[in-house]
């Protein structure tokens, strides 16, 4: 066996014949990189790097998690479903016809109590169930061209089934997505004292500057014979809509927040919060749900309780994983490198 | 008039029928003998000599420019698209763009829908167009050439570029210039018509080769108006083999026959001659060089094929997840039937022009729609990148491999070649080795040893010849001419060669000599020296066996010193003497002789017979001298016994009847026209009678530089090798002895018979007796040697006429089964064929993969047929190399490139399209879960962009980089433990089980990106832009640190690759972040502003890697394989080799 190394890999010593020198040798030129010999490092999972890795894991992600619980232990949330109770109770059975009659009065009068005191922004956000935003129907129909500049109004491509009017006039902004906008108004009040609520700035400020155009305005907007939602003041450009411009980031799953607008100002535990609201968009024609949310927040964003958990449990399982190595490695030790494990040395005569 | 020649394709003709019946085989030298139809008329060809013009005006003659170049700007990219087009996959994801192009179905845009399928086929056309570039490149060079060629009007030779040499011209070549086109010789610079030409390009041999001019054309005189304007040549149409020609020349009303003598082919170099004129018989791309350069049969791998098994279970998978969608769709459309109408997300109906629906078709064809839908969302489950990937990583194996010093053959200056590039993998699963002895064992380069001569036997040679005294140089003029190699001398019988005394030994002797000197086609060459007064003669010949024999006779003081067309002289113990060849009777494997009829100058004529023995003795006149043939077989016997190949020489003396009946036979054979090889076969046999024996000579054929050593390190490797040859039984055992491959504790089992029935018996003893030992042996053999070798070793040996009985038999099987059980089989007196079907064989009976090697025509149909064809570019020519997948210079690379490059190469592909499978399913998962919240309309998340960009750009080049590079153990170790190789042998590193595992874990991991953003991001304002980037970004990270787990060694290529990949993805993230146009504007730089981003991310690449990760560490561990192993010796040794070295070499040899 030793001869094969020494005659096989060493090769280039034999081949006698060859005494006569070649001017146009093939030989391959040798580099590290020709003959896969560049310097390299090989890692091995030894015992002391596996059980130094689940141990880091667990070390980092524990408080990580616990972090991220007290976090959103520590945000106030207040959920109000109203779309089921703001409806009168004549037309409990037939939703829809109360929510498409424009003669009827919409407005709702729903009483919250602050749990715990919110100190501020208080972010306002209403709530849809089981709207999909997602659909594919839905998602595609817009057009960004035409969203930002008024000289390319007529860009409409895409936009169906909500291009253009019967007569054929361009509709501003076009697109399911502007029609179905979100038209449920809020008013707050705490007694008889209104709660302002701050509605600039709810939207990015990227899609202000250069999605929506400063010159573009509403036209011939929610005019056709079915309505899908709010109406836009024609005399604003759409760079100023910003219920328009947060509506129109869609939304990744069917149950979904958008941002109303900010109460600037700390509200105290056990203060009663009269809403005043218009119950205008129709979200009894498939079932979907609507809900008011006023919550604080945490630097990781609003309540939930899932990352924190999750951080604890992969943590935790890190933390035991490298235990059971450890005991696992004392009872069964392997000598690492040790050719006696090969396997044609392992046969049953061998040892 | 049929379209091909009726025997001219006989290569291509092999490859398709495979097999069965390819009796138009033929052994090494003698190719254009057997079956040879004859030249009819209708398959004719005219050329009217020096008249361009009037030749064959009905024909449509190639004219002389070459075109290897496929394309023209013109038809490149049809003729491109369609040969890309070949493949199943690429016609997939053609049919789902198209699909994606109805507007019903449009998932993607446009350009996101094209863009993959145009980057691969982009990608392939112009590695094509570069390719073909350099062709056109080359084909200019060519065509452009300078030939001298005679101009009609006036007779002279003028400059002609190569594309415009026409059929029928005349034309001059000059010393050293490569001959443009086929041309048959007319006149050369030598008086007598010989010219010698180096074949090299055509057929890789180096040695020179004699072409004749005939006699009727030389002795025109040159300068003459129109010198052969007279001639008309009649020859075959174009066909690809370069050792057959048919023709005859009719000039001033004689008929001349032509023959393969009588051609220069194209791409030949004009030696030792000055000039040479010869007339176009074949052009361009007629020529033979040119019907030759056709490609390596495409094979395919078998980690393809299983691949392709794959394939179709994730295309169930696919099909499964569209099925779920669609019907998930119907039901919820069934569901809210009512409220499509007024649900704003949907709107059915379109009240702009009239009240029809909008997109809407009824649930059915919704759901139809769905599916298709789904198929083109769904469509990278095939990976597509994964062909291209592959392509890129084989083409990266193998310049790894062409540039790998310890593949380089110093002494045939000859690198590694890739021929074939799509079975790399392939190399690290062979279980079988089928090797040719002469030229691959073998260095096929013949040293004479001894010679039996009237029974006695001089094998006594053991003194290398001294250079003074007994030197045989001969004086010309001042100068010295002396054979360029000597051979060892028996003293006893250069004694005898020398005495004065006439004893009938010393004649017999001297007739033996002489014959080994006439009896030949050998060409000797002058050349000089660096000493003036000294001249070596170099003897040139396309037999090494034939040079052996002159080389012997020299050395015994018979030097061949001068040849020409008509005679020859030799220089008789300093005589110098003349003689006379009448006739020639050239070597074919019918008859396995060879003879010459020679005029001596004492007016005598005489037969000179060699061949083989069988056939020998069979023309032996046995009534006298039996003595001296039974003396002469048990030396014959002897010699093989040592491994020496041996030739029967014998000789008659022709009487003046004899002699002219001969020669009018002789004449008319080769003068006729229709069924010239069978009339001069005929001939042959019919003279080649009642010789006298002569005697037999002993042909050492040196085994090649560490053949033992390798085959000790394959069959360590656990593969098995078998030897075909086609020497005798004896020979083959005594070459298996002397290259280790049989052991003096092997049992051998011996099949040799002669009839079905004893075939039949010998194989079932055979049977018997290898069960009985595999019973009898393990405990035995175990306590007695505790080794890995559990029983005791077998080898069978096996010849030609048993196989006959044996192979496509129901006998097969029974020889399958003794073969498996033996470690080594040895065949012997095989013939081509019979190789081809031995291999066929076990592929038919096995799974196994099985590997040809051989250097020799009679090697082409077993290279072709096994799954793995290695070419010897050796002595023997180039068409096993023309067959080859590989090729290289020595037998014993084969361990460098099957337990390192193979072992590497099946361990990298295998990895890679273990982890293509895994990456794309991953991302097809994600892309499934989100659809189960889109009310199953097939929206993404992830923008279009980065979905078409995932495999091409995002995490592409890792795995081409990784499946080049990555090496699980150095080449030290492979070598040292060739064991190690058994790995690719078990389907270690790909089989079922490890693609459902990978599967799994593709799941898995997929869960672990979609839930966790999910479930953190559910109840928030976020939108489908900004979690589309997360998963974006978390998928390529994981699947990327999923790569760099399982990467076995980081340089700085891996780490760039890897890390810069990453990056890459944020960077495109980014630019199609910043396009205004689509609707995920700005969305990556709001999401990365916040925590929670960067606590899913994190949370992801955990979570997503710890099942993996967790698995790897215990079973590396507690599991560990032999490669695993081995790489922790390979980390851990080196630092105690420092202290006590070559540790690991005693412990291997010594093991416990």
């Amino acid at each position: 066996m030793n001869n094969v190394n020494g005659s096989v890999v060493g090769s280039s010593s034999g081949s006698g014949d060859g005494s006569a020198p070649r001017r146009n040798s093939k030989r391959p030129k040798y580099s590290r990189f020709t003959q896969q010999e560049l310097p390299a490092c090989k890692p091995i999972l030894t015992p002391k790097w596996v059980i130094s890795v689940f141990t880091l894991i667990g070390v980092v992600f524990v408080p990580i998690g616990i972090a991220s619980l007290m976090a959103s232990n520590d945000v106030v949330e207040i959920v109000d479903r109203y779309d089921n109770v703001c409806v009168p109770p004549n037309m409990t059975n037939d939703k829809v016809a109360y929510i498409q009659n424009n003669e009827t009065d919409k407005s709702c009068r729903r009483t919250l109590e602050v749990p715990k005191h919110m100190s501020q922004p208080i972010y306002v956000y209403y709530q849809l169930d089981n709207f999909y935003q997602n659909h594919r129907r839905y998602v595609k129909s817009r057009n960004d061209a035409q969203l930002r500049k008024h000289s390319q109004e007529n860009e409409t491509s895409g936009c169906d089934p909500e291009k253009r009017t019967k007569d054929g006039a361009p509709i501003v902004p076009c697109g399911l997505i502007a029609w179905s906008l979100f038209n449920d108004t809020y008013i707050f009040a705490i007694g008889n004292k209104n709660l302002t609520v701050n509605k600039k700035g709810i939207s990015w400020k990227s899609d202000r500057d250069h999605k929506f155009g400063k010159d573009v305005l509403p036209k011939n907007f929610q005019s056709g014979p079915l309505i899908g939602g709010g109406k836009l003041d024609d005399t604003k450009p759409l760079s100023e809509q910003e219920d328009l411009i947060v509506w129109m980031r869609t939304a990744a799953l069917p149950t979904f927040r958008k941002l109303y607008g900010r109460i600037e100002q700390d509200l105290n535990a056990g203060d009663v919060i009269t809403v005043t609201l218009e119950n205008n968009y129709n979200t009894y024609s498939f079932s979907g749900k609507k809900k008011l949310v006023l919550s604080t927040s945490s630097w990781l964003g609003g309540k939930n309780d899932f990352l924190g958990i999750a951080y604890l449990a992969v943590g935790g399982l890190c933390f035991f994983l490298a235990v059971a190595f450890t005991i696992v490695y004392l009872v069964k030790p392997r000598k690492l490198g040790d050719p006696s494990y090969l396997s044609w040395n392992r046969n049953p005569a061998g040892h | 008039m049929p379209p091909t020649p009726p025997f001219g394709h006989w290569l291509s003709k092999h490859i398709k029928t495979g097999k069965s019946n390819c009796t138009h085989d033929r052994e090494g030298e003698s190719v254009e003998e057997m079956g040879q139809p004859e030249l009819a008329d209708a398959d004719a060809r005219l050329i009217i000599v020096g008249d361009p013009g009037r030749t064959d005006p009905h024909l449509q003659l190639a004219g002389n420019a070459v075109r290897t170049a496929k394309y023209s700007p013109f038809t490149f990219l049809p003729r491109n698209l369609f040969e890309q087009f070949h493949r199943v996959a690429y016609v997939y994801f053609l049919v789902i763009a198209v699909l994606n192009q109805l507007p019903q179905l449009a998932v993607f845009g446009r350009g996101a829908s094209v863009l993959p399928l145009a980057f691969v086929l982009l990608v392939t056309a112009v590695k094509d167009a570069y390719e073909d570039w350099r062709r056109h490149r080359s084909d200019r060079i060519e065509n452009n050439r300078a030939a001298s060629v005679v101009d009609p009007r006036d007779g002279q030779f003028r400059p002609k570029r190569w594309k415009d040499v026409r059929v029928g011209e005349v034309l001059k070549v000059f010393a050293d210039e490569t001959n443009p086109c086929d041309m048959v010789l007319l006149a050369t610079s030598d008086p007598t018509g010989v010219a010698y030409v180096q074949t090299i390009n055509l057929d890789g041999e180096s040695n020179l080769k004699t072409r004749y001019a005939k006699q009727e054309t030389t002795s025109r005189p040159i300068g003459d108006e129109h010198p052969f304007a007279a001639g008309l040549i009649r020859c075959e149409r174009p066909n690809r083999n370069i050792y057959g020609f048919l023709a005859n020349m009719e000039i001033d009303g004689k008929r001349v026959s032509l023959g393969p003598s009588n051609i220069i082919l194209r791409g030949c170099e004009l030696k030792n001659t000055a000039w040479a004129i010869g007339v176009a018989v074949y052009a361009g791309s007629e020529t033979k060089v040119m019907l030759n350069s056709s490609g390596a049969p495409s094979k395919r791998s078998r980690l393809e094929t299983h691949m392709n098994r794959e394939t179709l279970l994730l295309s169930a998978v696919l099909i499964t997840l569209c099925s779920v969608v669609s019907i998930c769709n119907g039901i919820w459309l069934g569901k809210h039937r009512n409220d499509l109408e007024l649900s704003q997300f949907f709107r059915k109906r379109d009240y702009s022009d009239s009240d029809e629906n909008y997109n809407y078709y009824g649930i059915g064809m919704q759901v139809f729609f769905t599916f298709l839908m789904s198929v083109i969302v769904f469509q990278i489950m095939i990976p597509i990148s994964l062909y291209i990937s592959m392509e890129l990583a084989r083409l990266g194996q193998a310049y790894f491999m062409i540039r790998d010093t310890n593949l380089y053959d110093e002494s045939s200056n000859s690198k590694f070649q890739c021929r074939a590039l799509n079975i790399n993998e392939d190399l690290g699963q062979i279980k079988y080795v089928f090797s040719d002895k002469t030229g691959t064992l073998t260095e096929n380069k013949m040293e004479f040893q001894c010679a039996s001569i009237r029974g006695r036997d001089y094998s006594s040679g053991k003194v290398p010849l001294q250079d003074n005294g007994g030197t045989h140089s001969d004086l010309v003029g001042d100068q010295i001419w002396k054979p360029k190699m000597s051979v060892k001398t028996d003293p006893e019988l250069v004694a005898l060669l020398r005495s004065k005394v006439e004893t009938e030994q010393g004649k017999q002797a001297r007739e033996f000599f002489l014959a080994l000197a006439c009896c030949n086609t050998i060409v000797p060459l002058v050349v000089e020296t660096a000493d003036q007064t000294q001249k070596l003669i170099d003897y040139q010949g396309e037999s090494p066996d034939e040079q052996a024999l002159v080389y012997a006779a020299a050395s015994y003081g018979f030097v061949l010193i001068e040849r020409t067309s008509g005679h020859i002289v030799i220089d008789v113990l300093g005589d110098r003497q003349r003689y006379d060849v009448l006739g020639l009777h050239e070597f074919d494997s019918d008859r396995k002789r060879m003879s010459v009829i020679i005029g001596c100058p004492d007016k005598t004529v005489k037969l000179y017979v060699k061949g083989a023995d069988i056939s020998m003795f069979g023309v032996i006149q046995k009534t006298i001298n039996l003595d001296i043939i039974r003396a002469t077989e048990t030396s014959i016997n002897a010699y093989s016994s040592l491994g020496l190949r041996t030739l029967v020489i014998g000789m008659r003396k022709l009487s003046r009847n004899d002699f002219e009946e001969w020669q009018s036979a002789y004449e008319n054979a080769s003068t006729e026209l229709i069924g010239r090889g069978r009339l001069l076969r005929a001939v042959a046999s019919n003279v080649e009678r009642d010789l006298h024996i002569l005697g037999a000579s002993g042909i050492e054929d040196k085994l090649q530089q560490g053949v033992p050593q390798a085959i000790e390190s394959i069959r360590q490797a656990g593969i098995k090798v078998w030897v075909l040859t086609g020497d005798k039984q004896e020979t083959a055992i005594s070459i298996g002895f002397s290259c280790k491959l049989l052991t003096s504790e092997m049992t051998q089992i011996v099949i040799n018979s002669n009839s079905r029935e004893s075939c039949k018996k010998s194989l079932q003893d055979a049977v018997a007796l290898s069960s009985k030992l595999a019973a009898i042996s393990p405990d035995s053999e175990n306590i007695l040697r505790g080794t890995g070798s559990s029983r005791i070793a077998l080898a069978l040996v096996i010849d030609g006429n048993s196989l006959v009985y044996i192979l496509e038999t129901e006998l097969e099987e029974e020889l399958f089964k003794v073969a498996t059980v033996c470690d080594v089989v040895l065949c012997c007196r095989v013939a081509p064929l019979q190789k081809a079907g031995i291999v066929a064989l076990m592929k038919n009976q096995t799974d196994d993969m099985t590997l040809a090697i051989g250097d020799g025509a009679n090697d082409v149909s077993m290279i072709q047929m096994a799954d793995v064809g290695i070419g010897i570019s050796g002595q023997e020519g180039r068409q096993a190399v023309m067959a080859s997948d590989f090729a290289m210079g020595q037998f014993r690379f084969l361990v460098p490139l099957l337990l390192v490059h193979g072992h590497w190469n099946y361990q990298r592909m295998a990895y890679m399209i273990l982890y293509n499978f895994y990456r794309n399913a991953v991302f097809v998962f994600i892309l499934f879960w989100y659809v189960l919240y889109t009310a199953y309309s097939l929206t993404t998340a992830i923008s279009e962009w980065s979905s078409v960009l995932y495999s091409v750009i995002y995490t592409a080049l890792p795995t081409i980089v990784v499946g080049i590079l990555d090496k699980d153990l150095s080449r030290r170790t492979l070598i040292k433990y060739p064991q190690l190789y058994r790995a690719g042998q078990r389907d270690e590193r790909y089989n079922l089980k490890l693609f459902i595992l990978t599967m799994m874990d593709s799941i898995w991991q997929s869960v672990a990106i979609f839930y966790i953003p999910y479930l953190a991001y559910r109840q928030s304002v976020v939108d489908g832009s900004s979690l589309g980037d997360l998963w974006t970004l978390a998928v390529v990270i994981l699947v990327n640190i999923h790569l760099a787990m399982d990467v076995f060694q980081w340089n700085w290529i891996t780490h760039a690759s890897i890390w810069g990949c990453i990056v890459a993805t944020v960077i495109c993230v980014i630019i199609i972040d910043s396009i205004w146009m689509l609707p995920g504007y700005w969305a990556i730089f709001h999401i990365m502003g916040t925590g929670l981003f960067w606590l899913c991310l994190l949370g992801i690449i955990i979570a997503g890697i710890l099942p993996r990760f967790t698995t790897k560490a215990l079973t590396e561990y507690f599991m560990p394989n032999d490669i695993q192993i081995a790489r922790e010796l390979e980390k851990y040794q080196n630092i105690n080799a420092a202290t006590t070295s070559e540790i690991p070499m005693i412990t291997l040899s010594q093991p416990l």
